[in-house]
């Protein structure tokens, strides 16, 4: 039954997008972290979608394929009282665009909310099939 | 008598499970927006329609081959050659193309998606009509 498996394309998208939505506010959270576990400024992490078969027809679901970090160079700011500044008085802070994170969380709820929007059209389908022949 | 109350009603049968697949093809569309080289698909909805009117009021009950019967009693069971898509889903056209290689419009998709909901609806009302009009030739007054 093909209704019952936009529930599971749907599904999968939000949690893609769920994930991705958690990767902005790690990355917003952390636009200012100069340290991290291994000594260096925190990274901007992005996630990387893919589309994945699911079930029998054409339709594909969605699936995180995994979540890089960017390599792009940190800001960097004189700040010579700061603990992690150099010899010359730079810190190197992480590589995080903030209006670049916010332009992503409207995008990514925004494609939670069509995918919200998906299953509730299949939803209220199926219940009226479901009504078939009666009264 | 029974085949022809299915044939009467094949049609709208047919139209909904179109309908359905379409759904699912769209809401896939609309699930993979940020998917990168994901090429939108869609259906030929009157091509689909016709193979399966053809699969089934050609034909409409044909002995199912790869059913073993166990005993003399069972019946025969149907068997049903259009289950999945019939000519397969085709890709979009690109209107507006972008860097990532997604073809997804959303504009497209949506007005695509509520109007197959609303003529999966209509199939719904219609075959709703046929079985009251059905039942009530059924009933005697």
């Amino acid at each position: 039954m093909s209704l019952f498996n936009v529930f599971n394309i749907s599904g999968s998208a939000m949690s893609a997008q769920a994930q991705r939505l958690n990767a902005v506010a790690s990355n917003l959270a952390n636009a200012d972290s100069a340290t991290s576990a291994n000594g260096t400024p925190y990274k901007s992490k992005q996630v990387v979608f893919s589309a994945i078969a699911s079930g029998s027809a054409d339709a594909s679901s969605v699936k995180v394929l995994k979540v890089i970090e960017d390599n792009s160079p940190g800001r960097v700011l004189y700040d010579p009282k700061h603990p992690m500044a150099n010899e010359k008085g730079y810190v190197t802070m992480p590589n995080v665009n903030v209006t670049e994170e916010m332009v992503n969380m409207i995008s990514a709820s925004r494609a939670y909310q069509n995918n919200v929007e998906t299953m509730n059209a299949a939803k209220s389908m199926l219940l009226k099939t479901l009504n078939i022949g009666q009264s | 008598m029974l085949d022809k109350l299915d044939a009467a009603f094949s049609f709208h049968q047919n139209a909904l499970r179109m309908r359905g697949q379409r759904q699912e093809l769209i809401a896939a569309n609309i699930a993979n927006a940020d998917t990168p080289n994901y090429k939108a698909r869609d259906m030929d909805f009157a091509a689909a329609m016709k193979s399966a009117a053809a699969g089934v009021n050609a034909q409409p009950f044909k002995a199912a081959q790869n059913m073993t019967k166990t005993s003399e009693q069972h019946l025969a069971g149907v068997l049903s050659n259009n289950s999945g898509l019939p000519s397969g889903a085709l890709y979009r056209p690109i209107v507006q193309g972008s860097v990532d290689g997604n073809t997804v419009d959303m504009d497209v998709e949506r007005n695509q998606f509520a109007d197959n909901a609303i003529r999966y609806e209509a199939s719904l009302t219609m075959i709703n009509g046929q079985i009251k009009k059905m039942l009530s030739a059924l009933q005697s007054q």
